[in-house]
């Protein structure tokens, strides 16, 4: 397998670069880091997970959608869109790399989403598995295997640097004009390092997670369960865990006035916010608790209904990590699978 | 702390004085305690805790608590807190009579972030040992000071004394000197207009507009804020340019200004870790220079000097005058 010196990263990515815009995370103070574009020298962070997630450069938080200008009794119409320019993410991790497809799931059916696309086809997904997961970590829960992430280019990390396997044509022709730089190792090293993340996977403390009371066909037997008062009776009711989250899809689409013309722009949206989903006749979830429920049903339930048993969710824990009260997704399951358990 | 608290809460639900009591509920890595309203004894044993994690200041959550018809609601209050809460009460956001107040004493609380910042990772427990934290992760036990692991806003705490209680537990403590509390912003002072702009800047245009700064802000209790408020013309979910983040943050400050009681809960909660208790502290530290030392939360709230007028009051030249201070 080919292998990347940890001493010849940054020599790898100033050639890479060369042929397309790169992202690497940084450090913006210590534990904690940000995808900044890539120069030579920039040094790439050793943390196991972005602040924010990676759907920013697919799903990004605001986007112009389209305009109009008034000209001569005419209304003209300004489309923004333009090709977009090929780009790389480098150091994704298995759970980001799979709310990819949950995102592509909403955005790449019928209607497809242009916009979307459009950077979708031109950015690469350069994958790295983890080598230190954390205690808020529970992708396995959802079927992720942080030793094996999907993506264009996989990189298996150990102590001196990477093995790399590309896994699409894309990841494929990023590496063609890369060779030099790598040298041929056996699988060993690959494997024991696989292994070992695997099994920091299991001795973490949410390593039992079980989704077995969650999926498709459970609207039912979950909507109106009791515990979802106390659930969100802490809930502060901002968008920390729905911004920070790696498959929150949710948008709002506005117009702004500029004065010399009209700016149609999407942005996130979040279902913890007392107008999501405000139209003519009112609002749907006029309490905490009914926004509260959306979140999680949506994730847990809804999505998987809507697309083949698959979970909106891929445990990455960013939720876990930010949520000014520590209410979360685990907690939201622990309880209700506890319930279930008695009934 | 933790044994007396659980003790006095299920005494004072056994003999009717309340009918609730809000505390924090213990969590799945022993950091991420929720608050949580408790109605029996049984549920208090179960889940209570107190322990150097329960930073959250639970004030706020007593508007809509001593707004139900329900009895009284028992409340621990830290220093901190409980000027949050007196401040709500000068503005008539709590029922004061729906609230039996225990003021608790505080060492300062531990910050989860700092200790991840020591590189520690993998959390399954933590355990005070004399001055340490003892935790363990799967990736084997640290040893932390418990000292170098405290939230900023408890190194800057300006009080150990209750503004308000109906009893207390432990010690009552006294003020403490505000040098140590103005000293980032000094700083910022210190700095020429140029470097205070780009360090700003830099800082604001971290902001995702979660708005949990303002959520969990206890000054922050408009029925509806301007900012999500449609018909308002600035309402926005999301930052359409840097300008937008900083405009947001900047409005906010000036709207708590002299109601902000520094309880440090914005910059508890930034996803982001933007010091956003610096502009509340600024504003603190010129009312301060420029109307005499005034404590928000520190009374009822009649002598604010941003709403009372006094003969004395300094002239809008001063500000002028004082140049770049």
């Amino acid at each position: 397998m080919k292998f990347l010196k940890r001493t010849d990263l940054d020599r790898f990515l100033t050639a890479a670069a060369e042929h397309r815009t790169i992202y690497v995370p940084v450090d913006e103070e210590p534990n904690k880091s940000a995808y900044r574009r890539y120069k030579p020298g920039t040094p790439v962070s050793q943390g196991l997970k972005t602040t924010r997630s990676a759907k920013d450069f697919f799903f990004p938080q605001t986007e112009n959608l389209v305009g109009f200008r008034i000209e001569d009794k005419k209304i003209k119409i300004l489309d923004p869109r333009t090709e977009h320019e090929d780009f790389a993410v480098f150091g994704v991790r298995a759970c980001d790399a799979r709310s990819f497809g949950i995102l592509d799931k909403v955005f790449l059916s019928e209607p497809v989403d242009t916009y979307y696309q459009n950077r979708r086809r031109h950015g690469l997904i350069l994958t790295m598995t983890c080598r230190r997961p954390a205690e808020t970590c529970f992708c396995t829960a959802f079927g992720i295997d942080p030793a094996s992430p999907e993506g264009d280019v996989v990189f298996t990390e150990t102590a001196d640097g990477w093995y790399i396997e590309p896994k699409t044509e894309g990841g494929r022709d990023f590496l063609a004009p890369l060779e030099e730089f790598l040298e041929e190792r056996d699988d060993k090293g690959a494997d024991e390092a696989k292994a070992r993340t695997r099994a920091i996977m299991e001795k973490l403390p949410l390593a039992g997670l079980k989704t077995d009371s969650f999926g498709g066909g459970k609207t039912k037997e979950l909507f109106d369960r009791p515990e979802w008062a106390s659930l969100s009776e802490a809930c502060i009711g901002c968008g920390t865990c729905t911004f920070v989250c790696p498959t929150c899809q949710c948008y709002d689409i506005r117009d702004y006035d500029t004065g010399r013309e009209v700016r149609r722009f999407r942005c996130w949206d979040s279902c913890m916010y007392s107008d999501f989903t405000k139209m003519a006749g009112g609002n749907p979830r006029l309490t905490q608790k009914e926004r509260f429920r959306q979140r999680f049903m949506h994730k847990l339930v809804y999505f998987p209904e809507n697309n083949g048993g698959e979970f909106g969710c891929v445990g990455c824990g960013r939720c876990l990590a930010s949520c000014p009260i520590h209410m979360n997704i685990v907690k939201v399951m622990k309880t209700l699978s506890e319930g279930q358990d008695e009934q | 702390m933790q044994e007396m608290m659980k003790k006095r809460a299920k005494t004072l639900l056994a003999d009717g004085t309340v009918s609730r009591v809000i505390g924090w509920r213990r969590g799945e890595f022993s950091y991420d305690v929720t608050p949580a309203v408790f109605e029996t004894a049984e549920e208090i044993d179960r889940d209570f805790v107190f322990d150097a994690f329960c930073g959250a200041n639970v004030s706020k959550y007593l508007i809509r608590e001593s707004a139900k018809e329900d009895g009284r609601i028992l409340a621990f209050l830290k220093p901190c807190d409980a000027f949050s809460f007196n401040q709500l009460l000068a503005e008539h956001r709590v029922r004061r009579e729906n609230v039996y107040l225990i003021g608790i004493p505080c060492a300062g609380k531990a910050d989860i972030d700092r200790i991840k910042k020591a590189g520690i990772d993998g959390v399954t427990g933590i355990a005070e040992d004399g001055e340490d934290f003892v935790v363990s992760t799967v990736y084997g036990d640290e040893r932390v000071k418990q000292a170098d692991v405290l939230a900023e806003r408890c190194l800057a705490c300006k009080s150990k004394r209750h503004p308000v209680y109906d009893e207390l537990l432990g010690e009552e403590g006294e003020d403490l000197p505000d040098d140590v509390r103005f000293a980032g912003v000094a700083k910022l002072e210190a700095m020429t207009a140029e470097e205070r702009f780009d360090f700003w800047r830099s800082e604001l245009s971290k902001c995702i507009r979660c708005n949990a700064c303002r959520n969990v802000c206890p000054a922050c209790t408009c029925e509806n804020c301007v900012f999500d408020n449609p018909a308002s013309g600035i309402s926005q979910k999301a930052a359409a340019d840097p300008f937008e983040e900083n405009m947001y943050h900047i409005i906010r400050a000036f709207h708590v200004a002299g109601r902000c009681t520094d309880c440090g809960e914005c910059s508890r909660v930034c996803p982001e870790h933007i010091p956003l208790h610096l502009l509340n502290r600024k504003f603190i530290k010129d009312i301060d220079e420029l109307y005499g030392t005034y404590r928000a939360g520190e009374d009822d709230g009649t002598k604010n000097p941003l709403t009372s007028y006094t003969e004395g009051d300094a002239e809008a030249s001063v500000v002028r005058e004082r140049g770049r201070a």
